[in-house]
């Protein structure tokens, strides 16, 4: 099974390779920005599963250029099975408000770049006529709110396209996924993380693998979200305008 | 970013910067933090900055003939035992908990229930390379940089930033172990089954009933078993769900749970087999136990003490608990082998060691306390730091005299709310 990870080495990226890694046959196509964190990575893999096939291409995963170079380096490789795109920064929220150049870069990495590595694999998966494409969504999606909503914006978008891309392959073979965890304990949340109870980035990779395999078409992670985000989504705006999160 | 943060003892929580440990580009006022793990304030820095681990979380390399594996310092302990123990492979020394990450182990210099048989988590250490905040790397090993590779195990983090460490591991048939539980009466019935079974069991810890006049308990021996099965096993039970307004260990709940764990055991003494994660880590199987001792939380009190004249010191500190009626269900004993532990720091050395938890009853259970460090003092014993968070610093000098040496070793940019109470910054 060929796996391809774009933003692998986020850490709930990083969680579902040593997953994949794990089954007998698995072919990770590791896609980064950072060369150094990508040989890292890479060099764990082998550790923790010495039989495991690694594929490393570190490039700019918002330029469009090099997405499309990219695009015949994997085609050249053989069917692509799985597509995970999983890259995403934490927006400062003030920051955004009050930088453009913030603004820009945040709705780039979190949205434009998602598309973009969502298009590739949907190209490459309906060409061969099957595959899962799973997308890295976030409860922060299902309901804007002031603290974080340029974030939850890029992440709302990420839902809406992944309902699109599920329109358009419903009579396919192709299975398009969106993940929405909640706080998890990665790199980007240290701080969070260190002061309180966070679920760990290794639980919310494990609900990741199996809602893909399953084919689900949504995976809320941990799963309790599911009810959180359906109570919050329910409560009248001008009753939510008077909340305090 | 900023949080409050506290130490698995909660014995208080404050503001701290909190910082990914890498990249790491210097500063002031910084203590590296793995899994805050420890009891006290080892792993607290308030006011300053915590460079928090984690994310270092890479197996590096592992050598399959000689057992030589290179890890990032965030790796935790769980990783390994899980990752390794299916390729017949593990840990050679582990704490009672798995929730501890390499750089923890090495910085606290951490010891398992075979110490008498492969030491410290220090002895098992083969290099390390660290960070210092003037942006010197340094490999340390026992041929290069040696005195600053003893300064950094059980150096409480205050050495530098370790980025990754060469560990040795144990062959190992399977994840499971051959144990045998034996009742014991009182402290010299321990001390004996202890001398006689040293030579042909690897691990040894027992329990002990500090509600009881005589110091009856459980001997719990054990060596890896030829088992070759690795089963997955599910880490993590009921978790304790919230912080109940009192502490549930109190003077009658210690009494009964005494009682029943005793007698319990006692009728399921003799000889099993155990999977490693309940013979190793029985309490990380209640999630959030340390919620249980109630919002003003806790201490662990680990002291060792010489064995010329052990017994009758062990016997009057037991009677000393007993009589204030404080205590705990956690009262964890064991002879340490006859090696010190490698660090200038280290708290492993030859004698017989006693851990208790103490629900935090304010100035009632400091005085406990000061009554157990006259006694363990007059014995010629010390405290553990990774557990402390209250010893005096004339008592912390006279256990570690290796702290003068260890002064000059100190990375001027690392400090901690121990370090400040115990060497004055």
């Amino acid at each position: 099974m060929r796996i391809l990870i774009a933003g692998a080495t986020s850490g709930i990226a990083k969680e579902c390779a040593r997953i994949w890694a794990q089954s007998e046959g698995t072919e990770l196509v590791l896609v980064a920005r950072d060369t150094q964190k990508l040989a890292a990575m890479a060099a764990d893999l082998r550790v923790r599963s010495p039989k495991v096939a690694i594929q490393s291409f570190s490039l700019n995963l918002v330029d469009p250029a090099e997405v499309a170079d990219l695009e015949t380096r994997l085609r050249a490789l053989g069917e692509l099975d799985v597509a995970l795109i999983a890259q995403g920064e934490l927006t400062d929220q003030g920051l955004a408000q009050s930088s453009a150049e913030a603004l820009a870069k945040s709705l780039t990495v979190n949205a434009t770049s998602v598309a973009l590595f969502a298009e590739l694999a949907a190209r490459i998966m309906e060409s061969q006529g099957h595959g899962s494409i799973a997308l890295i969504g976030s409860v922060a999606g299902d309901r804007a709110r002031r603290a974080n909503y340029s974030y939850g914006a890029a992440k709302a978008f990420i839902d809406t396209y992944v309902r699109g891309m599920r329109h358009r392959f419903a009579e396919s073979g192709i299975r398009v996924t969106v993940i929405k965890p909640g706080p998890t304990a990665t790199p980007m949340t240290t701080a969070l993380a260190t002061s309180g109870k966070l679920a760990s980035a290794s639980q919310v990779a494990a609900d990741i693998v199996s809602g893909i395999s399953g084919g689900k078409s949504v995976v809320y992670t941990p799963g309790l979200w599911r009810y959180i985000m359906l109570v919050v989504r329910l409560i009248p705006q001008p009753i939510f305008d008077k909340l305090n999160f | 970013m900023h949080a409050n943060v506290t130490s698995f003892g909660r014995l208080g929580s404050a503001d701290h910067e909190v910082l990914n440990a890498a990249p790491f580009t210097g500063g002031h006022n910084l203590l590296p933090r793995g899994l805050g793990s420890s009891y006290g304030d080892v792993c607290l820095n308030p006011g300053g900055t915590l460079l928090q681990t984690s994310a270092l979380n890479n197996f590096l390399a592992f050598d399959p003939v000689t057992g030589l594996l290179t890890v990032e310092v965030g790796v935790t302990l769980g990783q390994i035992q899980s990752t390794f123990a299916p390729k017949g492979w593990m840990l050679s020394v582990t704490p009672g908990t798995q929730f501890v990450s390499v750089g923890g182990a090495i910085g606290n210099d951490v010891h398992g229930k075979n110490h008498h048989a492969l030491g410290t988590f220090g002895d098992n250490l083969v290099s390390l390379r660290l960070l210092r905040s003037d942006g010197q790397l340094l490999n340390c090993s026992r041929d290069e940089n040696e005195a600053m590779f003893r300064a950094t195990i059980g150096g409480l983090g205050l050495t530098g930033l370790i980025l990754d460490a060469t560990i040795q591991l144990q062959p190992v048939a399977g994840a499971y172990l051959d144990t045998e539980t034996i009742v014991f009466g009182n402290s010299k019935e321990f001390l004996d089954l202890s001398d006689s079974s040293e030579p042909d069991w690897q691990y040894i810890v027992s329990w002990i009933d500090c509600t009881s006049k005589h110091g009856r308990g459980l001997f719990m021996r054990g060596n890896n078993s030829a088992d070759t099965r690795v089963p997955n096993v599910k880490v993590g039970g009921p978790t304790v769900p919230f912080t109940p307004p009192v502490s549930l260990i109190n003077r009658a709940s210690v009494k009964l749970f005494n009682e029943a764990y005793f007698n319990l055991n006692r009728m399921k003494a003799g000889v099993a087999k155990a999977h490693y994660q309940s013979y190793f880590y029985p309490l990380d199987a209640v999630q959030r136990w340390n919620l249980a001792y109630g919002p003003k939380g806790f201490y662990q009190y680990q002291m060792v003490i010489p064995r010329q004249g052990g017994k009758e010191a062990l016997d009057e500190i037991l009677a000393t608990i007993r009589q204030s009626g404080q205590g705990s269900f956690l009262a964890v004993l064991k002879t340490f082998g006859q090696t010190r532990g490698p660090g200038m720091l280290s708290f492993a050395r030859p004698g017989i060691t006693l851990a208790l938890d103490f629900t935090n009853y304010g100035d009632r259970t400091e005085a406990l306390f000061q009554r157990l460090d006259r006694i363990v003092l007059a014995a010629g014993g010390t405290l553990n730091p990774s557990k402390d968070a209250r010893m005096s610093r004339e008592m912390f000098q006279l256990g570690f005299p290796g702290q003068i040496e260890f002064e000059a070793f100190r990375d001027p940019a690392m400090s901690s709310a121990m370090s400040r109470r115990l060497m004055g910054w």
